[in-house]
């Protein structure tokens, strides 16, 4: 306001040319691999590929794989999401950085730290290989690398939601002498519900997409560890339509999931819009 | 001289942003099989020495990978495969400046971890069931030879005419170059891969045994090298010429690779 060289119109106008200019240059930089996909995979070829074994194989074995890891990451980070959400204690903020550690780290280090824990010589593999239990070269290690990659999503997205359920609600049902697992189940749970659903779905859709730490970890054979990302790499080196085609199936999965968040008020960042606007 | 008092305070960022053409600087880039790393970082070493001015920048990857990237217009001068298969597509796809020269040749070995816990003692137990075996892909040129190994063995006498399908049953992995065959052995999470004999360096070799495979079953893996057709030809030419001299294939000999047409140094 103490600026009037700001506020005059060519200069204004200048400025939103920039901005959209430089807006419209990001979008096309994220558009264009993604339309060029599209373009550059004849339907015929898809249609083909789709049914042949190293798509299918690859395909289903990614649909279970991140389905186990998203009910995994449901069942272990739920309990944790609300630790998190409604207790403070001792260590608590040394335990956020470990939850949010797998966002930022390679994944092909955690593939490797994985092996140094679960691997056979591995300090708690060496326990399980005794009683018979292997992970590495598994289809349960590839949900287990999937379950690590993805779970900080899960519970980023669960706790903002059950942090922000009003503590008017939670008295109410204690006037009612209402218990606290009561409370918990019919009260907490039931309103952050929408974003613990976000929370799988964004859960489920890094699990879909991960890479470094399965073939790190779980390596790489159709139909046990070769999910449809490494299916992409592998496909990449001897069969470009394939590789389309596997491709072209996770940009849509990952997008129906995404519009799909959107139209029922989910959208990625909705957790934290939910828990800003809660108070 | 004139690049005098206010000039000197910008040379030195001029010097980092155009480094090349300024100080008459070259970077030769050489895509080779990961089995090559060692000699190849070698040879490199004695190329700048030879070539003051000259970078020697290496991609090292399995060559299926590295045609690939090439075929996708990855800036490469020499490409250097381990299989003629990958160095004649490349030829196929006009990827290549005139003919390519076999520079070396290999053998594969079994490679099991030193605590054996699939119990490997001899090749015929790589087909027993539960055996967890780990190959390089099928597209990789050592998983090519492995693969032919497998097959051949099945002719040997003492091996099952089946002997590669029951290793091949007990396949837990396909790795993407040969080096990370090794890598699983060496953390002992796989019970025996395939590699090349020259995979064991000094530091793979304390953490495992060896089986060898005898002749006439190993099949030789022969390692084909050429001028990339958009790259610095007459640079790459020369790079070339040092893997073929004496001096340069003394340097893989001292790693374990035998000679293009030689006999094997044992």
């Amino acid at each position: 306001m103490t600026r009037p060289s700001w506020r005059h119109p060519a200069r204004e106008a200048l400025c939103r040319l920039i901005v959209l200019g430089l807006a419209a240059v990001l979008a096309a930089l994220l558009a264009l691999p993604l339309l060029s996909l599209l373009v550059r995979v004849p339907i015929a070829t898809l249609l083909a590929e789709v049914g042949e074994p190293p798509v299918r194989e690859a395909l289903w074995l990614s649909l279970r794989t991140s389905l186990a890891a998203t009910a995994l990451a449901a069942l272990l980070g739920l309990p944790m999401a609300h630790l998190l959400a409604t207790r403070r204690f001792p260590g608590k903020a040394a335990l956020e950085v470990l939850l949010d550690l797998p966002l930022v780290l390679p994944p092909t280090v955690a593939g490797f730290a994985l092996l140094m824990a679960f691997g056979r010589a591995g300090l708690v593999g060496r326990a399980l290989s005794v009683m018979g239990i292997s992970l590495p070269f598994t289809t349960a290690g590839a949900v287990l690398a999937q379950l690590f990659m993805s779970v900080p999503l899960f519970i980023v997205a669960a706790r903002a939601g059950l942090t922000a359920v009003s503590s008017r609600y939670l008295d109410a049902a204690a006037t009612l002498r209402a218990s606290r697992a009561y409370t918990f189940w019919r009260v907490r749970l039931p309103l952050a519900l929408p974003n613990i659903v976000a929370g799988l779905g964004l859960c489920w859709a890094r699990a879909l997409g991960e890479f470094g730490a399965t073939i790190t970890f779980a390596g790489n054979l159709a139909g046990r560890t070769r999910t449809m990302p490494l299916a992409v790499y592998l496909e990449l080196q001897q069969n470009l339509g394939a590789a389309a085609t596997l491709s072209l199936l996770l940009v849509i999965m990952a997008s129906v999931l995404l519009v799909a968040m959107r139209q029922a008020g989910l959208g990625l960042f909705a957790p934290l819009h939910a828990a800003r606007r809660a108070d | 001289m004139r690049r005098s008092a206010p000039r000197g305070l910008l040379f030195p960022f001029v010097l980092l942003v155009a480094a090349a053409p300024l100080a008459g600087q070259q970077t030769l880039t050489v895509f080779a099989a990961a089995s090559l790393t060692e000699a190849f970082s070698a040879l490199g070493a004695r190329f700048e020495a030879e070539h003051p001015g000259t970078a020697v920048r290496f991609n090292f990857a399995g060559s299926q990978i590295l045609v690939t990237q090439i075929e996708q217009g990855a800036r490469a001068d020499v490409f250097a495969s381990a299989d003629q298969r990958w160095m004649r597509y490349a030829a196929d796809r006009g990827l290549l400046v005139g003919g390519a020269a076999v520079f070396a040749r290999n053998r594969l070995v079994v490679l099991i971890p030193r605590s054996n816990p699939g119990r490997v003692q001899r090749l015929q137990d790589l087909g027993r069931p539960g055996v967890k075996v780990v190959l390089a892909g099928r597209q990789v040129p050592a998983g090519g030879y492995s693969r032919e190994a497998l097959r051949r063995l099945g002719e040997a006498p003492g091996f099952p005419a089946d002997f590669d399908v029951r290793v091949q049953a007990n396949l837990v992995s396909e790795e993407e170059n040969v080096r990370a065959v090794a890598a699983k052995v060496q953390l002992a999470e796989a019970d025996a891969g395939i590699v090349y004999r020259t995979d064991v360096t000094r530091d793979v070799a304390s953490g495992v045994l060896q089986l060898e495979i005898p002749d006439p079953y190993g099949p030789i893996a022969e390692y084909p090298v050429a001028a990339v057709v958009d790259g610095q030809v007459e640079l790459a030419r020369t790079f070339i010429d040092l893997v073929l001299s004496p001096s340069g294939q003394a340097v893989l000999a001292e790693r374990g690779f035998m000679a293009a047409g030689g006999t094997t140094p044992r």
